[in-house]
């Protein structure tokens, strides 16, 4: 059985066991690291990643699943939100350590591609799956509202 | 320190994250070493209508076919799902972590949705010991129909309102209860889950006959 489905814009096959989750798929067979492993529980975030546009756990996510879907990774990101984002978490200086932080910059985007202007409850509901051992929740918040101006300007 | 939580504890040191990971891992050993009981609990059966085909009075039969019902209705697999707070829980009543809230149509907030982490069928964890539970209308149950905190007697009222039941006739309920793909999940939960009691087709049973015995609640008979 192989599975076809939409890579950071290109199309790609994959032929191995489908019940490999897409985060394996991903960083062993794609190559793409930056997706990171946390828990592979759904519990930490590091993984998150975008499924026809909308954040996902690649952790717990089969590869049959993707099945004609599109999957963007941190590598694949383009566009106004994810440039307005990269650019605040630089200005900001947000990564500690830094092993979170793919998942953390994903969900963010995820989440501004559906709330424009989010408010303080809509990052905290919006990123309570994302865990940060270093604690950069402040930074990332900051980050967060002032890619969101970015954009709106 | 007991075998599991050092069996967890040095997997979880493999990895980069050790700290901010250790306490899920150790949340989840719990969970396991609770198993035991949920094994005892499983072995309670279900019975079905023809079980109470002997007591004569209508009232009193339709009130104990509900208590029946409640096996499945208050087991965790259908419980979790009905909050009253803004929260589903999770295992056997405890919270839902990560913490997510309910969102627009009980779908979860913008951005962290259900979907972000459940998919359309359960799967199973790499390691093989639990699951992510799954079904294509993964979601929390609206406020308006949420169980828990309440006896069974008022889920039972509840459940016969319109208003509080998802505009349902009684007819319409026996469909759910029979019928419903995310109703049936409660006994396909996946794998570290304990399964509603009996079977759908046994509870679709029960609500027909409680139905058809004039739906009433327990303690109200008589
Ligand atoms: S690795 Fe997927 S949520 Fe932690
Ligand atoms: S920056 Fe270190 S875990 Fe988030």
């Amino acid at each position: 059985m192989t599975i076809e489905f939409e890579l950071n814009g290109k199309a790609v096959t994959y032929s191995g066991d489908p019940d490999t989750p897409l985060l394996w798929a991903l960083r062993d067979d794609f190559g793409l690291k930056g997706t990171k492993y946390g828990c592979g529980v759904a519990q930490c975030g590091a993984c998150t990643v975008h499924v026809d546009g909308m954040n996902r756990r690649a952790c717990v996510a089969p590869v049959s699943s993707m099945e004609g879907r599109s999957v963007t990774s941190i590598e694949g990101l383009t566009g106004a939100v994810a440039e307005a984002v990269q650019g605040a978490w630089v200005a900001l200086n947000v990564p500690q350590c830094g092993y979170c932080q793919s998942g953390q910059i994903m969900s963010a985007i995820g989440l501004l591609g559906l709330i424009e202007d989010p408010s303080d409850a809509d990052i905290d509901a919006a990123m309570a799956g994302n865990i940060c051992r270093c604690v950069t929740y402040g930074r990332i918040r900051s980050a967060i509202l002032q890619a969101a101006q970015k954009v709106k300007a | 320190m007991r075998p599991w939580i050092n069996r967890r504890v040095i997997t979880t040191t493999a990895f980069v994250l050790a700290g901010a990971f250790a306490y899920i891992n150790l949340d989840y050993s719990i969970a396991y070493s609770l198993g035991g009981k949920m094994v005892d609990r499983h072995e309670e059966r279900l019975r079905g209508p023809e079980a109470f085909s002997d007591i004569p009075d209508n009232a009193e039969r339709s009130e104990a076919l509900f208590r029946e019902m409640g096996k499945v209705i208050e087991s965790p697999r259908c419980m979790n799902c009905h909050p009253k707070a803004d929260s589903p829980t999770q295992r056997e009543g405890r919270p839902h972590t990560p913490p997510v809230t309910r969102g627009v149509g009980g779908m979860g907030a913008e951005g962290l949705q259900c979907s972000t982490c459940h998919g359309e069928e359960n799967v199973t964890f790499t390691n093989g010991e639990g699951s992510i539970p799954g079904h294509p209308a993964w979601h929390l149950a609206p406020a308006t129909m949420a169980w828990q905190g309440s006896s069974l007697k008022g889920i039972c009222e509840q459940l016969r309102d319109p208003e509080r039941n998802g505009d349902r006739s009684l007819d319409e309920l026996v469909e759910h209860n029979s019928e419903d793909t995310l109703v049936g999940w409660a006994w396909t939960p996946g794998v570290g889950r304990e399964p509603a009691p009996g079977t759908q087709e046994l509870f679709g049973a029960l609500t027909r006959a409680w139905v058809d015995s004039g739906a009433v609640c327990p303690g109200t008979a008589g």
